[in-house]
């Protein structure tokens, strides 16, 4: 039986080695070749980008965009925050039954495709022009309803891995109000949930492209896009540094969670 | 209870629904109350030209949509106008088309930072005459009856020949449009966006049409043309951009005459040629919001783009502003650019609304099948 | 046996025994705690989903029409249809085999260890890079002045366009569109491959079946609902995507979200805002019958490989 399982392994090293080597260079090949791209000849490309006031000049649209991202995705993150994590701990507390309709509701965006989804937002969005005004940032509204399916599943895997009832009934039995149930007693122990959340969030508003330029706004990726007609290697640089910047924040994340898995176990 | 929840929330849904979609936000009345700019039919009604000046200024800003910097000279031209009049221009989404400027006007009713005037094809305009205000320029006398709407809801601004701009460095000179098809174009020819989509691209077809012996009347000869373009290799699918000519990507451009010479800053080698007895001509349409937030404004930047300065700098642009002629007559027009301008041997066409209309039910029913 | 008095304070500390009024009154604040969320995904989510559904079916004076349906018969809404149908099924068998592949791959390593928590990672982030950003990574590698595409031209002396510029056509949206495909099966795949026990390829090799009749009788047949499911998944994801494409394809409209796009912004045929609303209809019927299915297939998996 040693033999058998012997050989077997090595059978399994020798195709994972080949199956990593040839999918690797594939999924390695574009990102060197936008760092060849962006390097090519004699351009300042990389020291433009990191030189800020130099970039909003020269590419006043590209900082607009950069800015108008940044804002967008902390908004969403605060906002996915405030509506999910009381409503996710409330169902399980209160309203149990209601579960399955909240995890249907909040899986529907995959099934909604969001560009058909912003053929429906435009009258909505009249209102929001209306009472909000026009600007950028009033796409939160949308991106948050998008970032609700991956947002749902990781705050409730966190709270699905404590004993919440037993926390809220110890809690309330000590006097205290539901306020400080939430904040005080379960948000510090689903922490790395909530955190994983607002990372994802980030991520995907960071990568949004359909709802901003239907709906006539700007955004990092309708600013690349836009760069791309008049300067390509800069907007393949910035694609690249959008590329890292995401790699970093996923990077922190699985590490956050690994971190947990480890001090848990 | 559950299903009682869920159907009163259902119900709810679809009374909210049907509200929304019954009742658009309420509009925000603009506060013009001093000016009077809102309803002025021309620069009398406000009190001759100063006091249009002086109340653009006190209201100090202007919203442009879709004018990109390099298209016919509207950098030179925002800037000039900015700097004349301390008047800042907000200059949004550069790269629109026209049905998203009326999207634009249309989601931000109300809004600051709703566009207040119009650079649009002539099918959207119009398609929208509705949306917008009636204004006669000073110099409205000297442009032909045919280019301008009776009651002054728009007018035409500045125009051009479809033309073919290639890189002389690259390729042989083409004579005709016919010339495309040769083997020395494979897959160097690229055409200024999708005719379905965009009216530059539209027209190209046309141009292409009436080079292959077709009429205004007729776009099939076009679309068979570049079915042939395509099976011959030579058609590139790609949206030329600035990016592309000066990368070499796209050698061989199908555009308005006005936007392939401004190519020629950035690659010398760049030459336009209109293919003779091919000459398909077209104006662009200007109009002001009748919502526009600075209606003063609005209206000091028509009278500014058809002033002999305005129309000048569209000329330099490589466009043809609609008072040529009259300025030509009256000597005040920019000699040298003029002459500079493309020649364009055959009478230029200019399709009716109707040719038009029939022209794009071809189009969508058969270009995707020829190229796509 | 005394009977338990029930006082009001026994009451007060029993939530769950109350009087007919109050469980009315305690199930109606609990409902309240609910409203925000639901009155904001009615209004951002519902809302716009029922003017889609209801637009589809509105003529442009607003009454009932069902010519906007009639007119998706039109050759070129159904080519663009069974284009992004073609392209989804491609990329989701390609995506949905290398990507197994990928997954066993990763599952036969040291679990916990760098090789694995790496390309987990990285599979995480080339999942979600999609878009504007891989298009122009793409041009960037095998566009017309790309790196790969003069080092073919230069140093091989092998044109890759010589038949015609494929990639902003359907078969560059199939080579694109693997790059997120695969890591994302890896995502949603791996689970399933984690749920098998090695005590089963024990029991299978001590009865004396081989490589061959472990995979075909015992592991395949347990993975299968799993990975049907993940291609699935993958199809609905590419069917559903928009940004890489509009990135991409300048030339024609050949899927259908980018013909919802054109309906939309087209300055040459206009009036198509229903036409549009009728298009978006027809995918989400389309992406909601796949993910039925996925749904179903969900639950048969759970059975074995929870």
């Amino acid at each position: 039986m040693a033999g058998v399982i012997a050989r077997r392994r090595r059978r399994q090293r020798v195709l994972r080695w080949v199956v990593l080597a040839v999918l690797g260079a594939f999924f390695v090949l574009p990102l060197v070749a936008m760092v060849e791209f962006t390097t090519r000849g004699d351009q300042d490309t990389w020291r433009l980008l990191v030189d800020w006031p130099l970039l909003s000049q020269t590419y006043p649209a590209l900082a607009d965009g950069i800015v108008a991202s940044l804002g967008q995705a902390g908004l969403t993150a605060l906002l996915m925050l405030v509506l999910l994590v009381p409503t996710a701990i409330w169902v399980r507390l209160r309203l149990p039954g209601l579960r399955r309709l909240v995890e249907f509701i909040c899986l529907l965006p995959l099934t909604i495709p969001a560009i058909v989804l912003v053929v429906g937002l435009a009258p909505v969005y009249a209102w929001v022009n209306y009472l909000l005004g026009g600007s950028a940032l009033t796409l939160t509204f949308a991106y948050t309803v998008l970032v609700l399916p991956f947002a749902y599943r990781a705050i409730d895997a966190g709270l699905s891995a404590i004993d919440v009832p037993t926390l809220a009934e110890a809690a309330r039995s000590l006097g205290a109000g539901w306020g400080t149930v939430i904040w005080r007693v379960v948000l510090p122990n689903i922490r790395s949930a909530v955190l994983s959340a607002a990372f994802l969030t980030v991520a995907l508003v960071l990568g949004e492209f359909t709802i901003a330029s239907l709906l006539n706004r700007t955004n990092l990726q309708v600013a690349i896009n836009f760069l791309g007609k008049s300067s390509a290697t800069m907007s393949v640089a910035v694609s690249l540094a959008t590329l890292l910047l995401v790699f970093v924040l996923l990077l922190l994340l699985s590490l956050l969670g690994a971190r947990r898995r480890g001090a848990g176990s | 209870m559950p299903t009682l929840t869920r159907a009163a929330a259902a119900l709810l849904a679809a009374a909210t629904f049907t509200a929304l979609t019954a009742c658009s936000p309420p509009e925000d009345k603009g506060d013009d109350a001093g000016s009077g700019a809102a309803t002025a039919a021309s620069a009398a009604d406000l009190g001759g030209l100063d006091a249009l000046v002086a109340a653009a200024k006190k209201e100090g800003q202007l919203n442009v949509i879709a004018l990109p910097p390099d298209w016919a000279n509207y950098g030179e031209i925002i800037k000039t106008f900015g700097d004349k009049y301390g008047i800042k221009v907000n200059s949004a989404q550069p790269d629109a088309s026209s049905q998203d400027e009326i999207n634009a006007a249309d989601q931000l009713k109300g809004q600051d930072s709703a566009p207040d005037v119009f650079d649009l094809g002539g099918a959207v305009a119009t398609a929208n005459v509705a949306k917008f205000a009636p204004y006669k320029v000073t110099t409205w006398g000297d442009i032909p009856d045919n280019l301008k709407d009776a009651a002054g809801t728009w007018v035409n601004d500045y125009g051009g020949y479809m033309s073919i701009g290639y890189d002389s460095a690259k390729v042989p000179e083409p004579a005709g449009v016919a010339e495309l098809l040769k083997a020395e174009y494979k897959g160097k020819v690229a055409l200024n966006g999708d005719p379905t989509q965009a009216g530059a691209a539209f027209s190209g077809v046309v141009m292409a049409s009436l080079g292959s012996g077709g009429s205004a009347d007729d776009i099939a000869p076009g679309v068979e043309f570049f079915k042939k373009l395509k099976a011959a290799g030579n058609f590139l699918p790609v949206d030329p951009t600035p990016a592309t000519i000066e990368s070499g990507q796209t050698p061989v451009v199908i555009d308005w005459d006005y936007l392939n010479v401004a190519q020629a800053a950035k690659t010398p080698t760049w030459k336009t040629v209109v293919p003779a007895n091919a000459v398909v001509g077209s104006y662009y349409v200007q109009a002001i919001s009748k919502d526009a937030p600075h209606p003063a404004a609005a209206r000091l930047w028509q009278e500014f783009l058809f002033s002999d300065e305005g129309q000048n700098l569209w000329l330099k642009g490589g466009a043809r502003p609609v008072r040529a002629e009259a300025m030509d007559k009256a000597g005040t027009i920019d000699k040298t650019a003029f002459g500079a301008l493309p020649a364009a041997e055959g009478t230029p066409v200019f399709q009716t609304q109707e040719q038009t209309d029939k022209a794009k039910q071809y189009l969508a029913a058969n270009w995707a099948k020829a190229v796509g | 046996m005394a009977e338990k008095v029930i006082t009001p304070d026994l009451v007060a500390l029993r939530p769950g025994v109350r009087g007919h009024r109050g469980r009315g009154v305690a199930r109606t604040r609990s409902l309240l705690g609910v409203v925000p969320f639901f009155a904001y995904v009615t209004i951002f989510l519902i809302i716009p989903t029922l003017v889609v559904v209801i637009g589809a079916f509105a003529s442009d004076q607003g009454g009932f029409t069902l010519a906007n349906l009639a007119a998706l018969r039109e050759a070129y809404i159904l080519q663009a249809f069974g284009r992004s149908i073609l392209l989804s099924a491609v990329t989701a068998v390609i995506g949905a085999v290398f990507g197994a592949l990928l997954a066993y791959a990763l599952v036969t390593a040291k679990p916990g260890g760098l090789l694995r928590r790496a390309v987990t990672a990285a599979s995480g982030v080339l999942a979600q890079f999609g878009g504007v950003t891989l298009a122009f990574a793409f041009i960037a590698t095998i566009g017309l002045s790309g790196f790969v595409t003069v080092f073919l031209r230069d140093d091989l002396g092998i044109d890759p366009y010589a038949g015609g510029v494929w990639l902003f056509e359907l078969p560059g949206l199939i080579l694109v569109y693997t790059y997120f495909q695969i890591p994302l099966m890896v995502i949603v795949f791996l689970p399933a491959l984690d749920g098998i026990r090695p005590q089963w390829r024990e029991a299978a090799e001590s009865l004396g079946g081989t490589t061959w009749t472990y995979w075909i009788r015992v592991a395949g047949p347990l993975l299968l609902p799993s990975f049907l499911g993940s291609t699935l998944l993958l199809f609905a994801n590419a069917f559903s995507a928009y940004a890489t494409a509009a990135a991409l394809v300048s030339q024609g409209n050949p899927i259908i979200p980018l013909q919802i796009r054109g309906a939309l912004t087209s300055e040459v045929l206009l009036g198509q805002q229903n036409l549009g609303k009728a298009m978006a209809l027809g995918m989400v019927v389309v992406v909601a019958v796949v993910m039925t299915l996925y749904a179903l297939l969900q639950r048969r998996t759970a059975r074995w490989l929870a």
